[in-house]
């Protein structure tokens, strides 16, 4: 009597043929349209060519994958671990928690470090962005945003601003100004415009351009300066959680994953996916770049972490144990690569050997969630953002 | 208004596959063969069946997952938390003890996964029944919540008051080991399903993803067409061997390894550790003298050289001598216009081709005609990536050309020569005694002095650059 769950659509007249019936809410390259089914089918019927239905494409999509997916295995004539076998084991890691900083009123959902390899800011549900000197444990300032949980924020590569986003739909850009009197987040600038939650977001190789990712299933390049969407990037079929810039020689590659479980390389000049991953079981929650740009990493809902290779396109190794049973949340590569840390949801992190495929260890203390880690910029730390509104620097 | 479809969102998907896997793990740790060892356990004056200690549940794990005490500890630590094993003396406390204090498996009818999500109704009855049996005993935030709830289903309230007493009679039949049982189970629920306030609330969720609209997505043929021209252009693609692009992983890494403080540590100290920030220090953007792992860098690709400052300016010194220095000018040049503010582009376009690429240009760069037409026709519509092809020439002629005869330059190998080996930090005789942590400048400040110097002595603009450099390391 009480606990009912039932499906309701909207009731309304149609975009379409106006008639008043039940409507179906559906995204058309971002648009969203609310057309009655008997429209619905129609439209999905356009551009149809004579002999072909729904089924048939689908079923040719479904071949094509089919074929990538044997091609991609012909040129696989050896496992990552069997190439590792000559490195030698690594030890137990002896890092411990150096910095534990406190200071968020709620879960702390992101992190970015600063290119000065002790700052860097952090941004939690509770709508407030706080730039700390992590060596000092100094807060150095901190920008209260209108909404609730920021999920995005980054740290300019000039050190001189930082952007930051969440449930509000947009990415913010706010100039970090040392004088104590000014309120920071009057300064603020809105650059990005998504119609659903931001959930990513770097700056690319200056403070003038930002590459958000968002709920709505795109990811989008802006111009800082004005405000003006550059590129946009269609290809996902859910939201988009995650993304990462190349940090190859002629920089225009980022890769995103998200929750449709495919992980999506992109050119960030024409807006076209090079490249597609679909192997993980579950919502992919991070991707990142192997330190040398030809590989990447991810972490997913699945409890694994993957590595993919971009030249020989194809997952090389899973990481995965049976005691591990949480999602993965978040992952980092240490300078060199060989180290892989993974933040759980189980409040662990646990680091992998790249090569190996061996656990190397695992780092307790977060009382919560792993929401993030980052390596800092010259590899000699760690920091950790939880939902217990901590972040540990570990090293 | 549009009400959203389904309850059952993200939410419910990423829940359920964890809950999965503990059961799992819970229904093999009863297994009769390879499961663990249960035995009576004393209760005050009643016994308790099919009980078993914290220490059994960790040895246990950690002989079927091969991991340490301290993981099996935190792996066996979760199973209660999520309440598929209760602890029997203290029931708020959901913790894995290692030691003597009993537990028991929570029965599947009360597993968050079957009643998902816990309903009010069943609250209701359960606070009900609490306190009834208590007397009205119950506890704060448990009287404010009945309150509530009897507030919100008011309109129940009889079949809420009724369902109580019921279940009160029916389990006054039992035996008592049994009814503590039961009534153990049923506290260890709601414990989690309705933590007290300021209690870790391990159902916390957070934002509802993803949103639904994969469905609708997929319903348009554009969708198909699309994802139907990707894998044909997959499929056309050049692979490489892997063993090929394998080998490339275990060579970079190993090249990189000792670069690697959290591997191999740093020198002198990692600051993070020692709280000696010279490791920083010696490492700025410009120093007078860089140490070797960082010269020793620069050989390891073309891009490591152009990353780090003082790099690039060894490499413009060693153009200069080749009189080819006018190829990093160019490739600067271009990098700022592709990462510059787009008001300005226009602009640095005009000067790129005036300094770089006009016919009798002061610092004419060669470029082959075919990229030099095509630079030149998309001038005339000059946009953020008109210089790319030409850029993209010019950084790898530097690359196969230039770079290798650098690093093979007296240049560089004096560099490398003098560079600084740093001293690795005697450990402190007292360890205890901690080091006063300095504070730096911040990189913001560098901004902020420029544009007062600017606005103080408007001429002068090179004094206003001198000194924010100044106040940089």
């Amino acid at each position: 009597m009480c606990d009912q769950t039932f499906v309701a659509v909207t009731f309304g007249p149609c975009d379409s043929c106006s008639k008043a019936s039940p409507l179906m809410n559906i995204y058309i390259k971002n648009e969203p349209i609310n057309y009655c089914s008997f429209c619905v089918e129609m439209m999905a019927c356009q551009g149809l060519q004579k002999g072909e239905t729904l089924a048939s494409l689908k079923r040719e999509c479904d071949n094509l994958k089919k074929k990538l997916e044997e091609e991609r295995g012909k040129l696989n004539d050896v496992e990552l671990h069997q190439v590792a076998e000559k490195t030698e084991v690594l030890g137990a890691l002896s890092v411990k928690t150096r910095r534990v900083l406190k200071g968020h009123g709620n879960k702390v959902l992101c992190m970015d470090w600063c290119k000065d390899r002790r700052r860097l800011v952090s941004s939690s549900q509770d709508g407030k962005v706080i730039v700390w000197d992590a060596f000092t444990l100094n807060k150095e300032h901190g920008i209260t945003l209108p909404c609730t949980w920021v999920m995005a924020c980054a740290y300019a590569p000039s050190g001189c601003a930082v952007a930051c986003g969440g449930l509000d739909n947009k990415c913010s850009v706010v100039p970090l100004s040392l004088d104590k009197t000014e309120n920071l987040a009057a300064k603020k600038k809105s650059v990005a415009m998504h119609t659903n939650y931001v959930s990513g977001c770097t700056f690319t190789n200056s403070d003038m351009q930002l590459l958000t990712c968002s709920g709505d299933g795109t990811c989008a390049l802006w111009d800082v300066e004005s405000g003006q969407l550059l590129q946009s990037f269609h290809g996902h079929t859910a939201d988009v959680l995650s993304l990462d810039l190349a940090p190859s020689e002629t920089g225009n590659t980022f890769v995103s994953g998200g929750c449709d479980k495919k992980a999506n390389v992109w050119d960030m000049r024409s807006g076209q996916n090079i490249q597609s991953f679909e192997s993980h079981e579950s919502d992919i929650n991070c991707v990142k770049y192997y330190p040398s740009g030809d590989a990447f990493a991810s972490a997913s809902d699945d409890a694994t972490c993957r590595f993919y290779d971009l030249r020989a396109d194809r997952e090389v190794a899973v990481y995965q144990k049976d005691s591990i049973i949480f999602g993965a949340s978040t992952v980092d590569f240490s300078l060199s690569g060989r180290l892989l840390f993974a933040g759980y949801n189980d409040y662990t992190i646990n680091a992998w050997d790249v090569l190996k495929g061996t656990r190397v260890s695992v780092l307790f203390g977060h009382e919560n969630r792993i929401s993030r880690v980052r390596v800092s910029p010259d590899g000699t730390a760690l920091c950790s953002a939880s939902w217990d509104n901590t972040l540990r620097i570990w090293a | 208004m549009t009400i959203n479809t389904l309850a059952k969102g993200g939410w419910y998907r990423e829940q359920m596959t964890c809950f999965r896997k503990m059961e799992k793990v819970i229904v093999a740790m009863q297994d009769p063969d390879m499961g663990m060892k249960m035995r009576n356990q004393r209760l005050l004056i009643t016994v308790i069946p099919h009980a078993m200690t914290g220490r059994d549940v960790i040895d246990w794990l950690i002989q079927k997952y091969n991991i340490c005490e301290e993981e099996a500890l935190h792996v066996g630590g979760m199973l209660v938390r999520y309440g598929y094993i209760y602890p029997l003396k203290e029931p708020r406390s959901l913790v894995l003890r290692a030691d003597e204090t009993p537990y028991r498996f929570q029965t599947p009818y009360f597993w968050t996964s079957t009643r998902w999500p816990a309903s009010e109704l069943d609250y209701a009855i359960y606070l009900a029944k609490k306190n009834i049996r208590k007397q009205g005993e119950l506890m704060e935030y448990e009287k404010e919540r009945y309150s509530l709830l009897h507030k919100r289903i008011n309109h129940t309230w009889d079949f809420v008051v009724m369902q109580a007493r019921e279940q009160l009679r029916a389990s006054k039949q039992r035996r008592k080991a049994d009814r503590i049982v039961l009534e153990c189970q049923e506290q260890a629920y709601w414990l989690i399903n309705r933590p007290p306030p300021g209690a870790h609330n391990v159902l916390d969720m957070g934002l509802e993803k993803p949103n639904n609209f994969s469905l609708r997505v997929t319903l348009n043929s554009d969708y198909y067409k699309r994802e139907i021209e990707s894998c044909r252009r997959a499929l056309g693609r050049n692979r490489v061997k892997s063993s090929i692009c394998l080998e490339g992983f275990v060579k970079f890494s190993e090249q990189y390894q000792n670069h690697d403080p959290i591997m191999q540590g740093c020198l002198p100290s990692n600051p993070w550790i020692s709280d000696d920030t010279a490791h920083w220090t010696m490492n700025s953007e410009i120093v007078p003298v860089p140490t070797r792992l960082r010269v020793e860098r620069w050989s390891f690709s073309f891009m490591e050289l152009l990353n780090d400052p003082i790099g690039r300016r060894e490499f413009m010194t060693y153009l200069e001598k080749e009189f080819s220095a006018e190829n990093l000018c160019f490739w600067q040049a271009c990098e700022d216009i592709r990462h510059g503010e787009s008001s300005k582009i226009i602009q640095k376009v005009e000067d790129v081709y005036k300094n770089f690429l006009a016919p009798g240009a002061a610092r004419w760069v060669n470029i082959d005609s075919k990229t030099m037409d095509k630079t030149l026709e998309g001038i005339k519509h000059p946009h953020r990536f008109v210089m790319d092809d030409a850029q993209l020439h010019i950084y790898f002629l530097m690359k196969k050309d230039s770079y290798p005869r650098y690093l093979k330059s007296d240049l560089y190998k004096n560099m490398l020569a003098k560079a600084i080996v740093p001293q690795e930090t005697k450990k402190s005789v007292f360890p205890f005694m901690r080091r006063q942590r300095h504070s730096s400048p911040s990189p913001a400040q560098a901004v902020t002095q420029v544009t007062e110097e600017d606005g103080r002595a408007m001429g002068a603009g090179k004094a206003g650059t001198n000194s924010a450099a100044g106040s940089h390391v």
